[in-house]
């Protein structure tokens, strides 16, 4: 009686055994992808076959199973391998050129491009002749159309 | 424009990409607990260490660049009595004890590390790598990669005297 009813217990607990199983796994793939394979650099350890970030990857799920947080691996990680280990690299005062630097080569472009139409525009701008400039461009084509008579 | 994308172009063919800089230098050395290569019955800890200015060499068979070090690191062991503990990473331990019988034993003692976790616990990445200990078990330097003469010359050397200064 006592085993049919362990067995009844253990049946009514295996969709929550296999719902927390499916958890740590998910888990585990969005670490992965989240973590630089420092081999191939390149990639993650979710994508690379190289034998390091298998052992991470390993790694990360028995950490997982351990119960640590998502937070304490990722500071393992970066004890070890640096913050280079972070695929998407930390907002810190050394990578504020990385973060914020294609911005302000867009800004930059921005400014220049709006100077150089100003400049051009203020250029172009039409503006009356006086009556002295008109008197001179009669004269100059009369004098024009009397060179060119044979 | 064409002078600033020089400039950084020039920076940037300088810097190498693969040398990850390390979070070790200045912290003290990793804990850890390996059996010896040729007695795996018994263990070794950084504990033995402590009180010595000593180099951990992490090496492996499968590591071509290895063997091109390895002259190195016996004449470092024999001519300046440095104290190197090796780490056999992730290799087959008969192979590594034909290796050392082969090209010299430089390591004071030589442990196993069969499944890579000390190797993770260093950081390590690259083979070989080479770590510089002080008396207090503090990491003073590091190497990824290997270390040919101008580097034990220029960096090595120099630092392993400073630290044994008394």
């Amino acid at each position: 009686m006592r085993t049919a009813l362990a067995l009844l217990m253990l049946a009514l607990a295996q969709p929550a055994w296999a719902d927390s199983h499916r958890e740590l796994d998910r888990r585990a793939k969005a670490l992965a992808s989240q973590l630089r394979c420092l081999v191939c650099q390149n990639q993650t350890i979710a994508e690379s076959n190289a034998p390091l970030a298998a052992d991470l990857r390993r790694l990360v799920s028995e950490q997982l199973a351990e119960g640590r947080s998502d937070r304490e691996i990722i500071d393992f990680m970066v004890a070890r391998y640096g913050d280079f280990v972070l695929y998407k690299p930390p907002l810190k005062a050394a990578t504020l050129l990385l973060w914020f630097g294609p911005a302000l080569l867009l800004a930059g472009g921005a400014a220049t491009l709006f100077i150089v139409l100003r400049r051009r525009r203020a250029r172009l701008e039409v503006r009356e002749l006086t009556e002295e400039e008109h008197r001179r461009v009669r004269s100059l084509l009369e004098g024009a159309g009397d060179r060119e008579a044979p | 424009m064409f002078l600033v994308v020089a400039v950084f172009l020039a920076i940037g063919l300088r810097l190498n990409p693969r040398e990850v800089p390390s979070p070790f230098v200045g912290k003290p050395v990793p804990a850890f607990d390996a059996p010896l290569l040729r007695e795996p019955q018994k263990r070794f800890t950084q504990k033995e260490m402590l009180g010595k200015v000593w180099l951990l060499n992490f090496w492996a068979t499968w590591c071509p660049p290895c063997r091109e070090e390895h002259p190195l690191l016996v004449e470092l062991a024999q001519k300046e009595r440095v104290a190197i503990v090796g780490i056999n990473y992730k290799d087959d331990p008969a192979r590594a004890m034909q290796w050392l019988k082969e090209l010299g034993d430089p390591y004071v003692a030589t442990l196993t590390d069969f499944e890579g976790r000390v190797g993770i616990d260093f950081g390590v990445y690259g083979m070989p790598e080479t770590f510089v200990i002080d008396r207090k078990g503090v990491i003073r330097y590091k190497r990824i990669g290997v270390i040919d003469r101008a580097r034990l010359e220029g960096e090595i050397l120099p630092l392993l005297k400073e630290l044994r200064r008394p």
